[in-house]
């Protein structure tokens, strides 16, 4: 399983993907985090969801956190993306056979794949914290935020479990977009469905029908990198993603084992 | 062990379809077995069977001695390109091999041998999606030959190669063969396989028409003399004795076309000679693997 890992790894490192993709982390990090600080004396909305997050509540241990935290779900979205290419371009590209006929065991190839780009959403959110706590440490005297909070062990404990769950809401959308890849066989229909569902469907869903947050997979995913909120509480998100993830990874897994290897 | 591959009643159905009945054959170890057969006949069906890509629906076979159901057992040993070259178009020539290598547990100092091997040692930098279809051709037979196998499974190796390409591919085999790995190819280039191949599987619906030598293949089609008399006018007459001695005969595009082997053109000579006609010319041919090919299979 460890050679199908590093076999992966030497594809995800090629230039196009990693540049692109550190830069669309390093930019989208930048930007959400500067709107935190930048807008913090406004006294309007610039937290998630219109939340007011003030100088004084970022001068706390949980400033550090607040930029790193707050662009999750485009984080998720990305990796959504990346792990549903790299799966369904091995059957549009016909890798696929070249895979198997090198490691035949097809669950190696699935969990080698995976690791891989564990390793790779965990470069992705070590990225996200490093921008996203430079940009913050930067803002902080224009936004007149005392910094002094930010390097107790409380504050760096609070940034290790939410490194933790930045890394855990990542995956889960990873998760999610390899389950697409695997079912549709093709990059751009498995991308497509899970950007218009997770960053659409669901928005339009738990907007008109509030109840249904508590069941929606992308809500519940990026509830988990919040640690919870008022409605949805951070154990039931971890709980139903968990859930949702295992089903959907035990179809495909069954799938990806049985399925010919025709094209 | 004295075969690289044997099948018994491998068969293949999708639905209602059956992509290969039945088949039943053998490929003896260390030689140059072709595989040929009409497009859809179950030639790329047979090859991801052999390698484990795709369920047989019935049969059984073991390929280097291990059956088809396990193998993990044997691609370790086998090289394989299937359906022309597949790679990674963002990734250069060489890191696509390191890739596969990689994923094999072979020695990444391999990559740049086997491209000079295919002669693709300048241009391994390069991003695949710039190589030509010949290069794509030889990346993929370099890929194939990673792990220095004991079995070489190549589908249509020469295809989008120029005429010394094609040459190569063809020494290359036969290279390979003579330092004993056994090469199981398929081709539609039946004049390349007439050169290479000790043995020959012919395919058509699915069915195995032919499983066994080439030389015996060939030896069992019907030889034909061909005559050409000094004035055409003889033509008819040089049918009409070669029809009372027991011979069939036709007139076509200016000669005579006995069916008989060579060792009665000496007798056919005689003949026309007292008969009063000169020959110009008598040639005894025997039908290529193509003509052969075409024969059998109907195309």
């Amino acid at each position: 399983m460890l050679n199908v890992t590093r076999a992966e790894l030497r594809k995800l490192r090629r230039p196009t993907l990693l540049i692109s993709t550190i830069l669309v982390v390093a930019a989208l990090t930048a930007l959400f985090t500067s709107i935190v600080f930048l807008r913090a004396n406004s006294g309007q909305g610039n937290g998630q969801r219109g939340e007011v997050i003030s100088p004084e509540l970022l001068s706390q241990a949980t400033g550090l956190i607040y930029g790193f935290k707050i662009v999750s779900f485009f984080l998720g979205i990305t990796a959504l993306c990346v792990f549903a290419s790299q799966t369904a371009q091995e059957y549009t590209l016909g890798t696929l056979r070249n895979l198997l006929v090198r490691q035949p065991s097809r669950m190696k190839i699935l969990f080698g794949k995976y690791l891989s780009m564990i390793i790779f959403a965990v470069a992705l959110v070590f990225l996200d914290a490093v921008v996203a706590i430079g940009v913050s440490y930067g803002l902080a005297p224009h936004a007149k935020v005392t910094t002094s909070a930010w390097f107790t062990a409380t504050a760096l404990s609070l940034l290790g479990r939410t490194f933790v769950n930045v890394l855990l809401t990542t995956l889960a959308f990873g998760t999610f977009g390899m389950i697409l890849g695997l079912l549709f066989r093709s990059p751009i229909s498995a991308i497509a469905t899970g950007v218009i569902w997770s960053l659409i469907l669901e928005t339009i869903l738990g907007g008109v029908v509030s109840s249904t947050q508590k069941w929606l997979p992308g809500q519940n995913f990026d509830n988990i990198a919040q640690g919870g909120s008022d409605t949805v509480s951070y154990q039931w998100s971890l709980g139903i993603s968990a859930l949702y993830l295992s089903v959907g990874f035990g179809i495909v897994a069954i799938l990806f084992k049985r399925r010919d290897v025709a094209n | 062990m004295t075969t690289a591959i044997s099948v018994t009643d491998l068969t293949k159905v999708y639905g209602e379809r059956s992509a290969l009945s039945h088949a039943t054959f053998e490929v003896p170890l260390g030689t140059v077995c072709g595989f040929v057969g009409p497009n859809g006949s179950g030639k790329t069906t047979t090859i991801r069977m052999l390698l484990g890509l795709i369920q047989p629906t019935g049969g059984t076979g073991t390929v280097l001695g291990q059956s088809i159901s396990h193998p993990e057992r044997y691609l370790p040993q086998v090289g394989a390109m299937i359906e022309g070259p597949a790679f990674y178009p963002a990734l250069s020539g060489a890191e696509n091999l390191k890739v596969l290598a990689s994923l094999g547990g072979f020695p990444q100092n391999r990559v740049s041998e086997l491209l000079e091997k295919v002669g693709l040692a300048d241009r391994g930098g390069s991003k695949y999606k710039t190589y030509s279809l010949g290069m794509k051709q030889r990346l993929g037979i370099a890929a194939a030959l990673l792990p220095n196998p004991k079995l070489l499974v190549l589908d249509e190796p020469t295809n989008g190669l120029d005429p010394s390409g094609i040459q190569e591919v063809r020494n290359l085999i036969k290279d390979l063969a003579s330092e004993g790995t056994s090469v199981f190819v398929s081709s539609h280039l039946l004049s390349e396989l007439e050169m290479i191949s000790e043995s020959l599987i012919m395919l058509r619906e699915g069915k195995v028409l032919f499983a066994g030598r080439t030389q015996d293949l060939l030896a069992a089609q019907i030889a034909t003399l061909v005559v050409e008399p000094e004035f055409t006018v003889d033509l008819n007459k040089l049918v009409e004795i070669a029809t009372r001695h027991g011979k069939e005969a036709s007139v076509d595009n200016g000669s005579v076309h006995i069916v008989a082997d060579s060792t009665w053109g000496a007798t056919f000579n005689r003949l026309a000679f007292n008969a009063g006609i000169t020959l110009s010319s008598l040639t005894a041919t025997q039908p290529t693997l193509e003509e052969t090919f075409f024969e059998m299979t109907g195309e």
